[in-house]
């Protein structure tokens, strides 16, 4: 048997994951109720924001992210600081190169 | 080491979960940069033509893309629930979980079917004539549109042809309850497109 055998024991209840799908639909709603108010440029900024508060749930409980060791948790920051290394790199360069 | 040390360890079937979930996540991370480039394609063209993507995005069916996002999400939920079934060792309900999951995988490419059918019925398709008669930004606005709502549909496919593959394999009895690292896999694949969606969702279909 594996010494990583017993992380695979961990077991989501049903209700927790319907718990969670609530959250999500809820938060759905807000972005939809919210993007038919004008708010300029604040639209986009609260409809990326509750995307990331989605995707953090769907990482933490869907992917079981909460539960893995800290080695992908590492991972995982490294993927998305290198997607806003790109992001913000070309932003500077357009406010630049204009 | 003894005689019956080695024999013991020829016997021992490599199995490495821990690492086979690892790998499935370096994966996904090769797949956040494919798209994460589109995004950025995509952030920067807006940024440069601000009125023509929210005048183009009036084009399309906020309807269908919220039932398309309500499909997918709970898509995700009995795609995570069938690991938990699987776990409790409940093979049945798993398997319908998974059935379910592809049911909505189907609604969402019906959805999407439906929505490409009528923006091409209308003369909008990559190099039509009515589309490049329009201002740069909404001609933009349209190719990212199908690049990566079709690349993301894509990926619903692959994602149900993985679930098929695990269907089958449960039923060989190649996955069960102690051993179901390929269930998770799929699943967290199933994830990714879900990811995708939340924000592919408001960026073209919640312009206003």
């Amino acid at each position: 048997m594996s010494e990583h055998q017993h992380q695979e024991s961990h077991v989501i209840e049903y209700g927790n994951y319907i718990f969670i799908w609530l959250g999500l639909l809820a938060f759905t709603g807000i972005t939809v109720t919210v993007s038919g108010i004008n708010l300029g440029n604040w639209t986009i900024v609260i409809a990326l924001f509750i995307a990331c508060i989605k995707s953090w749930y769907v990482l933490n409980y869907f992917m079981h992210m909460k539960y893995e060791e800290m080695v992908f948790k590492i991972f995982i920051l490294t993927a998305l600081f290198t997607f806003f290394i790109f992001l913000g790199f070309t932003f500077w360069d357009y406010s630049f190169a204009r | 080491m003894s005689s019956t040390d080695h024999a013991a360890a020829v016997h021992q079937v490599h199995r490495d979960d821990y690492g086979s979930r690892l790998g499935m996540w370096l994966f996904l991370f090769t797949e956040l940069i494919l798209f994460g480039g589109l995004f950025i394609v995509y952030a920067v063209y807006r940024f440069m033509h601000q009125q023509e993507f929210h005048l183009a995005a009036q084009e399309l069916n906020t309807t269908i893309g919220l039932i398309n996002t309500i499909a997918l999400l709970t898509s995700s939920m009995t795609a995570a629930m069938s690991i938990t079934a699987m776990q409790k060792g409940n093979l049945r309900f798993s398997k319908w979980l998974i059935w379910v999951t592809i049911g909505f995988a189907f609604v969402f490419m019906v959805n999407k079917y439906f929505e490409w059918s009528a923006k091409i019925h209308h003369g909008i398709f990559p190099g039509s004539k009515d589309l490049l008669a329009k201002p740069d930004g909404e001609i933009l606005y349209f190719g990212l549109y199908y690049v990566m709502t079709g690349l993301h549909t894509f990926h619903v496919i692959v994602g149900v042809i993985f679930f098929l593959f695990i269907l089958r394999q449960i039923k060989q009895g190649k996955i069960t309850s102690d051993r179901y690292v390929r269930l998770e896999n799929s699943a967290l694949y199933w994830h990714l497109v879900d990811l995708i969606w939340i924000f592919l969702f408001p960026l073209f279909y919640l312009i206003h």
